[in-house]
């Protein structure tokens, strides 16, 4: 059993994340993965808000330890996947290549309005993944 | 790095599509810019066919998408205004062979000194500008010109919802020029401000006498505009450098951007630099070799030759809009956050960099006093030094260098005890003042009747101090 969970750094992926580790408990045998993908659409942004590569490689770091750390304290071994390009499709793109039984996500929990500017990474991703996903409010 | 084959032809499809794209989204920009500078559209358009070919060669990061822009756009206004485009295009040559020089001399490994709260002034203060460039074009003219650039940026920040394959903007000005064309609304257009070209560029000399009266002229121009143009092009480079996860040749990329200003100012073109905007689309679509460079700067010159009588079509304000929209993503709208949870001293040089450019509408200085701003306030920051004494024992605290010697020979003003240690465990003599400090506190005191001894100074300041003294 593969289980992979999307994360961004938010409260909703530590949410995710932690969902995904009670299911991973039950499952003696799973693997758990994390996935981060850093959106090339704020790489400009990012760059310009940290002084130097090494302090942007370490505000990623940041954005995936919480979870990382989650994992440790229910002592599972967990993957972590660091992935570049557009979120959605990189998802789609990474989980159904390794062929994942089951993928887990937050929701941004965007409003009506946003969801129309910035369109939901969770809805895309779950029309075109071939796993079942779980998101998680 | 690469093998040469593997940087021009390791990716050629997607590099030859992305090439395309990008093609298609530096015409709108290099139209404006020429219009910012107050030069014929011809002379943004041959800069940027003649800057992406060049630097398709001679670049350091393979993928980077070069040509006119708005940076160096808005430093050559003044001396189009006063001189003319014969000594616009002998800065750029001047650039040229001043970046190349600054290429050679390491000038990429300068960048580490420019404090990101300097870059963040730079984008954002160029990201107003642009904005402000676009306002005549809309003010003073009747209601039908706002509703044309409304509707353009509904358009722009629209379409990529639904549709990514070609860029926004140009999709936005294809579909507003039909309306504009066939609702026969009147409106100013592109060909009521210049006069498209229908021919490759060729080779001339400036038409300017080679003297130093000339120089004095155009030095100061060349100047800014290689500082601004490696400034925007490094960053640009590693941008693209994270993005793509594979390291570049700076430097080597700085004297690309110099060969390319030089040839390009005998071509007629004005001087430009690396695009962050078009570099990204050219990652995004797919391009990550030279090709798509070079196939970006033809497929522009391809198109202009081809399509020059529909250009002069595009209505003023569409391409207003469409530039409204490059400012605002120009701007970097987590400066407000960064401005709440940065240093206050980070602040205020991100903010005081901002001021100075738009108050001197020039780039270069701004990043220039931004820079020695903030290394005078790194140097307070890090010459704070306490002592703090227990029972004889003086505790410093902070490294030791010119700028904290006052504040270390203060502490030592009114010592009681007999016989006092200062302690170094938590400090480092950095250099001859120092030393001299040390010294002369030693001196005093003891001339006073205080035995005074050393202790806990690590091996680098014990080897400066038996060195010195």
């Amino acid at each position: 059993m593969k289980i992979a969970v999307a994360i961004d750094g938010s409260e909703n992926a530590l949410r995710a994340a932690t969902h995904a580790i009670t299911l991973a408990k039950h499952f003696p045998e799973a693997h758990l993965e994390f996935i981060y993908v850093a959106d090339y659409d704020k790489a400009k942004d990012e760059r310009l808000l940290s002084q130097n590569e090494e302090s942007l490689l370490l505000k990623r770091r940041q954005k995936v330890e919480p979870v990382l750390e989650l994992a440790q304290t229910a002592g599972l071994q967990a993957k972590m996947t660091l992935l570049k390009g557009n979120p959605s499709q990189e998802i789609i793109k990474y989980v159904n290549a390794q062929a994942m039984d089951q993928l887990i996500m937050g929701s941004r929990g965007l409003n009506t309005f946003q969801e129309m500017m910035l369109g939901s990474v969770s809805h895309k991703v779950m029309k075109h993944v071939d796993c079942p996903v779980t998101i998680v409010k | 790095m690469h093998t040469i084959k593997q940087q021009w032809f390791g990716n050629v499809r997607a590099d030859l599509l992305a090439g395309v794209v990008v093609g298609l989204a530096l015409i709108p920009e290099a139209l404006a810019f020429a219009f910012i500078v107050g030069v014929d559209p011809r002379v943004a358009l041959y800069a940027s066919f003649a800057i992406a070919v060049i630097t398709s060669f001679v670049g350091g990061r393979p993928g980077l998408i070069s040509a006119a822009t708005g940076a160096m756009a808005l430093i050559l206004v003044n001396l189009m205004a006063d001189h003319g485009l014969q000594y616009v295009l002998a800065a750029t040559v001047l650039t040229g062979i001043i970046q190349f020089i600054l290429g050679g001399l390491g000038v990429a490994n300068l960048m580490r000194f420019i404090p990101n709260s300097v870059m963040l002034g730079f984008v954002n203060a160029l990201g107003i500008m642009i904005f402000i460039t676009q306002l005549p074009y809309l003010r003073g003219h009747d209601a039908m010109t706002y509703v044309f650039a409304i509707a353009t940026l509904v358009l722009v920040y629209a379409v990529p919802r639904f549709f990514t394959a070609i860029p926004a903007p140009l999709i936005a000005i294809v579909v507003m020029t039909g309306i504009a064309l066939i609702s026969g609304v009147s409106l100013q257009t592109i060909g009521d401000l210049g006069k498209m070209p229908n021919s490759l560029p060729t080779f001339f000399l400036p038409d300017i006498p080679l003297n130093l009266e000339t120089l004095k002229i155009i030095f100061p121009y060349s100047l800014a505009l290689s500082i601004v143009g490696l400034l925007e092009s490094l960053l640009t480079s590693q941008v693209l450098d994270d993005m793509t996860d594979t390291p570049s040749d700076k430097n080597r990329e700085a004297r690309g951007q110099g060969i390319a200003n030089f040839f390009t100012g005998f071509f007629g073109g004005m001087a430009g630099c690396a695009l962050i905007g078009q570099s990204m689309i050219n990652i995004k679509s797919g391009g990550r070799g030279r090709l798509s460079t070079f196939t970006a700067g033809v497929f522009l010159m391809f198109l202009i030759i081809v399509l020059g009588d529909v250009v002069v079509k595009i209505p003023m304000p569409v391409l207003a809009g469409v530039m409204i929209m490059v400012a605002m993503t120009t701007f970097n709208w987590g400066s407000f956050k960064f401005l709440k949870q940065a240093p206050k001293t980070e602040s205020i040089v991100m903010l005081i960099t901002v001021a100075i450019i738009l108050y001197t509408h020039n780039l270069a200085i701004g990043v220039v006093v931004g820079v020695i701003l903030s290394s005078l306030f790194f140097v307070a920051n890090i010459s704070r030094v306490t002592v703090t004494s227990d029972s004889g024992i003086y505790k410093v605290k902070g490294p030791l260098f010119f700028a904290s010697t006052t504040k270390f020979i203060q502490s030592f003003q009114a010592v009681k005890e007999k016989e006092i240690i200062i302690d170094f465990e938590d400090s480092q003599l950095w250099d001859e003042s120092s030393v001299g400090a040390v010294a002369k506190v030693k001196q005093k005191l003891e001339e006073e009747g205080v035995a005074v001894s050393i202790r806990g100074l690590n091996s680098s300041s014990e080897q400066l101090y038996e060195k010195l003294l």
